[in-house]
This record gives C-alpha cells, sequence and structure tokens, in this order.
C-alpha cells in the first residue's frame, strides 16, 4: 500500500520480480519452483493446478440432474495469478471448492502439481466468501489454528502469528474478537490465517464482493503485494471484471449452466496497476463484452424459473 | 437501578398484601400463615440445620444426575446426528420420549432399584438427558456448516476437527438446550424427592404437610424458587451472555 496509485506513471515491467518471489517460496518445494523463471518461453513442465476434464453434476430439489460443470480443463502456472470470472450460478465457487478437495467432483481430475487430488489439503487453502472465522477465537488465535492442527510448537506459531499479522498490518489487533473487526479486517485476518497455513495455492471465492470500494482497492493493493512477497499461486473467482482486470495474470471467463472455459485474456500490464487506469479500464472492457451474453442468458433463465413459480 | 427499585416496591406490596390478609384471619393461620411465620420458619430450619442438609442432599444429586446427563447426552446426541439411521430412528423416539413427564419414571426406578439413590438419580437422568441430547443434536444441525468447511480446509480431522472446531462453533446452540435441561432436572428431582423418604428440599416439603406446618411448607418452596432461580438465572444467564459477547450474537 506504499503508492498514492494515481500519480504512479506505470513502471517497466519488473524483469527480477519473478525471481525474488520464488526465492520467498514457503522455503519448500524450491526445485520445482526453480524451473520456473529458468525455462526461456515460459512455458511450465509441470503446471502447480491441473483440472482435467473437470465435470460436476447434482439432483435439484425436483429431482432434476442439473450439470454445473462441463469437462473444464485448465492448468495454473506456479505463481501465477489467476481470476475465474462468470455469471452468477456458473459454479466457479463449486470449482474452488473442488480444488480445495471439500467437494467431489463427478468426473475428471484436479491434479496439483501433478498429483491427483484425493481430499482437503493444507497445500491449498480457501478463503471462502463468508470468510469462516472462528468466532470463538482472538484474531491471532484464527491465524494460528491451521499450525496448531499441524501440531506446529508454540513459540514458533506465535512468531508466525506476529509476522502474519504484521503482513496485513494488524498486529495492533491480535487479541480482538471477530465481530469486533470491520469488514476489510475480517478479510485480512482471513488472509492471514490462510497465508499462515502456509499454502501454495491461495484459492478465494468473491472475498471483497461484500467490501465498499475504497476498502476494495486498498486490498487489492495488499492483496498484490503480499502475492509478490509469498510467492504463492491465486486462484480468484469474481464476477466483478475490473477486479479480474487489476489483479490477474489471466482471466478465465466461464460460461453460464454448465459452466464451460468460454475465453481466456492474457493480462500483460505491468505491475502495481490500478483500478482507475485506462489498460486496466480497456480490458475489463473486452472482459465484460464477452461476459455480457452469458449474464443475460443467466438473468433468462432466472425470469423464467419466476414466472414458472 | 430504576429495574431494582421497581422490584423492590413490588415485593413490598406483594408482602404487605400477604401480612394484611394474614392479619384479618380470614382463614385460620394453620392454613394461611402470616410472613412474619414463613420467616420464623425458615430462621428455625436453617438454626436446626434441618435446611442446610436438604440443600447439601438435594444439589448433590442434581450435580451428579446432571452431569451424567450432560456426558451421555452429547454421546448420545453426537452419535444421532453423526448418522442418517440413527437420526431418522433413535432421533425420533427421543422427542417421542420428550412428551413423557419424568415423573412417570419412577415407578419403573423404584422397581429397577428399590427406594434408594440410584432410582432418584435414574429419574433425574431420565428428566434431562433427553433435552441435552436434543440440543447436542439440534447444535450440530443448526451450527453454520462453513465452520466444518473452513475446519477441515485448514487441516482439521477427526476429534480434533470435532474439539477445536464443531464443538466451539455449536455452543451457543447447546448452551440453551443445557439450560432446559438442567430446568428439567430440577424437576424431576424435587418431584422424586417428594415421593421418596429420603432427605432432600422435596421431602422436607412432604414433612411440612405431614406435620400440617404450612409455615414450612411455604419456606421450603420459597427455597426451592430461590435456588432454581439462582441457577438458572444467574449460573446460565451469565454463561449465555459470555458466550453471547464473544461470539458476537446480539441478545435477541
Amino acid at each position: 500500500m506504499s503508492a498514492s496509485p494515481q500519480n504512479v506513471v506505470p513502471p517497466a515491467p519488473r524483469v527480477p520480480f519473478r525471481g525474488v518471489r520464488a526465492n520467498v517460496f514457503h522455503g519448500k518445494s524450491m526445485s520445482s519452483v526453480a524451473e520456473f523463471p529458468a525455462s526461456p518461453t515460459g512455458e511450465i513442465v509441470v503446471p502447480k493446478v491441473a483440472l482435467d476434464e473437470i465435470s460436476l453434476s447434482y439432483r435439484t430439489t425436483k429431482g432434476e440432474r442439473l450439470l454445473a460443470l462441463d469437462k473444464i480443463s485448465l492448468e495454473v502456472k506456479p505463481g501465477e495469478f489467476l481470476c475465474i470470472v462468470g455469471p452468477s450460478g456458473c459454479g466457479k465457487s463449486t470449482l474452488l471448492h473442488l480444488i480445495a478437495g471439500l467437494n467431489p467432483q463427478t468426473s475428471g481430475k484436479v491434479l496439483v502439481d501433478g498429483t491427483p487430488v484425493s481430499g482437503p489439503g493444507t497445500d491449498r487453502i480457501l478463503i471462502f466468501q463468508e470468510l469462516g472465522l472462528f468466532p470463538w477465537l482472538t484474531v491471532a488465535g484464527n491465524v494460528e489454528f491451521g499450525m496448531k492442527m499441524k501440531g506446529v510448537p508454540k513459540a514458533e506459531r506465535a512468531e508466525k502469528v506476529e509476522h502474519y499479522l504484521r503482513l496485513v498490518h494488524l498486529s495492533k489487533f491480535k487479541n480482538s474478537y471477530i465481530h469486533q473487526l470491520s469488514g476489510g479486517m475480517r478479510q485480512r485476518v482471513a488472509l492471514a490465517r490462510a497465508l499462515a497455513t502456509g499454502p501454495d495455492v491461495l484459492l478465494m471465492d468473491e472475498p471483497f464482493a461484500a467490501l465498499d470500494a475504497q476498502t476494495r482497492d486498498l486490498l487489492h493493493d495488499e492483496l498484490e503485494r503480499i502475492w509478490a512477497e509469498t510467492g504463492c499461486t491465486i486462484i480468484f473467482v469474481t464476477h466483478n471484471v475490473r477486479e479480474a482486470a487489476r489483479l490477474a495474470d489471466r482471466v478465465v471467463l466461464l460460461t453460464f449452466r454448465p459452466g464451460r472455459v468460454k475465453e481466456e485474456f492474457k493480462v500483460n500490464l505491468p505491475r502495481p496497476r490500478h483500478m482507475e487506469h485506462p489498460d486496466v479500464s480497456r480490458m475489463a472492457r473486452n472482459i465484460l463484452d464477452c461476459l455480457r451474453e452469458e449474464i443475460n442468458k443467466s438473468l433468462e433463465v432466472e425470469y423464467a424459473d419466476e414466472k414458472a413459480r | 437501578m430504576k429495574k431494582l427499585a421497581k422490584q423492590i416496591i413490588f415485593y413490598s406490596v406483594l408482602i404487605g398484601v400477604w401480612a394484611l390478609l394474614a392479619k384479618l384471619r380470614i382463614w385460620p393461620p394453620y392454613l394461611f400463615p402470616p410472613p412474619w411465620g414463613v420467616g420464623r420458619a425458615l430462621i428455625d430450619g436453617f438454626a436446626d440445620h434441618s435446611f442446610w442438609i436438604g440443600i447439601a442432599v438435594t444439589m448433590k444429586r442434581m450435580l451428579i444426575g446432571y452431569s451424567l446427563s450432560i456426558v451421555l447426552g452429547m454421546i448420545l446426541g453426537l452419535g444421532v446426528s453423526s448418522n442418517k439411521f440413527l437420526e431418522e430412528t433413535v432421533g425420533g423416539l427421543l422427542v417421542s420420549l420428550q412428551s413423557l413427564p419424568s415423573i412417570c419414571w419412577i415407578p419403573l426406578a423404584v422397581l429397577w432399584f428399590g427406594l434408594t439413590e440410584k432410582a432418584i438419580l435414574f429419574v433425574v437422568l431420565m428428566g434431562s438427558l433427553l433435552s441435552v441430547t436434543i440440543a447436542m443434536e439440534d447444535g450440530r444441525k443448526q451450527m453454520p456448516k462453513i465452520y466444518g468447511m473452513a475446519g477441515k480446509n485448514l487441516g482439521a480431522k477427526g476429534f480434533k476437527l470435532f474439539w477445536y472446531v464443531l464443538l466451539p462453533a455449536s455452543l451457543p446452540f447447546i448452551v440453551n438446550g443445557m439450560k432446559q435441561g438442567w430446568a428439567f432436572a430440577w424437576r424431576s428431582l424435587i418431584q422424586a424427592e417428594m415421593i421418596f423418604l429420603s432427605l432432600g428440599l422435596g421431602q422436607l416439603l412432604m414433612m411440612g404437610r405431614d406435620l400440617s406446618d404450612m409455615s414450612q411448607v411455604l419456606a421450603v418452596m420459597i427455597l426451592i424458587i430461590i435456588l432454581g432461580f439462582m441457577v438458572d438465572g444467574v449460573v446460565f444467564r451469565t454463561m449465555e451472555r459470555r458466550l453471547q459477547d464473544k461470539y458476537g450474537l446480539t441478545p435477541a
């Protein structure tokens, strides 16, 4: 959150950026990451997360079989910031739950580092839309929760809690309870809790949807900074195209029911970015044009449901 | 403070009317004793230790019976809520059993255990077990699903998931049932004590009747009200308020 972004001239793409990120990569799996910057074309041998023809169907209350996701294939590079955009009801949240291993798919495979996912794992941490922070624990208690489950010793936990709370600027609120915090602060606690668990992949489900514009802008800056510092891979679901253009390396657009990959956009804009920057706005415009058709489809279905009642 | 003043005035007027009625001698004093007679009975009861013993015996039974029902109720509630088959079969049975006043267990308890301490504890247990079980089951159901998912996501499984996530997450929903369980246990115990001849407050009450000592009857009734209110209104209310504060739930 260092710059006042209005006055910032977009800096030249920072070449050592990725290398630096690789160095602070939680101190693990260095070998696999080390190949990444070395690769001259930017092509990756093993993607961090790969979805291989993922499908999901479920039965509605009426007993009809509904196809939510239809053969989605997707590869996410290590350290990539991927945004998934789509109209409501396209199954984008469900997709994140699948990657997190909280929900089994009907067919297809989720691979992390080339290994199929069979359940939840702390290498992939999901930040839920509703956050799911534990109200009976303090901020520090929430942040250390993942480490406590892993059996990390108390002293080490305390140290890491300090570190991650400093990272999200919440050191002063260590002993507060969740309901005493504002919406933006809760988001940051959720982020710190996820990061402290030491994930390689951060899954974020419309985390900033309920926040006011100022808070959201601030959190975008922070998220971008933290992503750069930790070097983790982020898969970020949103329905806000400007947010996607602001944050992502690549934006994947899903269709409405069943969810399929409709279009991919590479966002090759220099960072740090700002929402109001013309290039970001233009990118958002492009994505929105493509998305509009799907939104209309989803609205038609909603209206039809309404009439049927 | 205003509330306290109102209450003081209300109770003064109540006792005043009572004293006036007693003074008018509409009914004979052995049927309608004056407030000072009841006060005398209270002082005498505590002076000859019979009330102290009664309270101690009753509270001891309460603690044993209630603790048992909490432990068993939690196990049962968890078992029932974690399995669809049990929920549909045992769960239904538990709900229907709850419509049985716990005093109805007395004949069965007496035949099984005789006129013993065990029989009384059994009745107390049956009085509160069901509501604790149902509260536990409801708590697990009402608890927002997100906590379980978040816990799993952060690496909690099995017992750790239960102890560190599911139990604390359902606590605000359970505490209400525990309170109800206490109230049921309290009623069952006093009822059982009135039928058994075995110390305790219930027996003191019956003794008052046998001796046609209305002052003692009223004194023991007041004692039962005060004790019941203290636990219900003070212990459980504070617990609830603390939980609500911590969980950020505004009291309804």
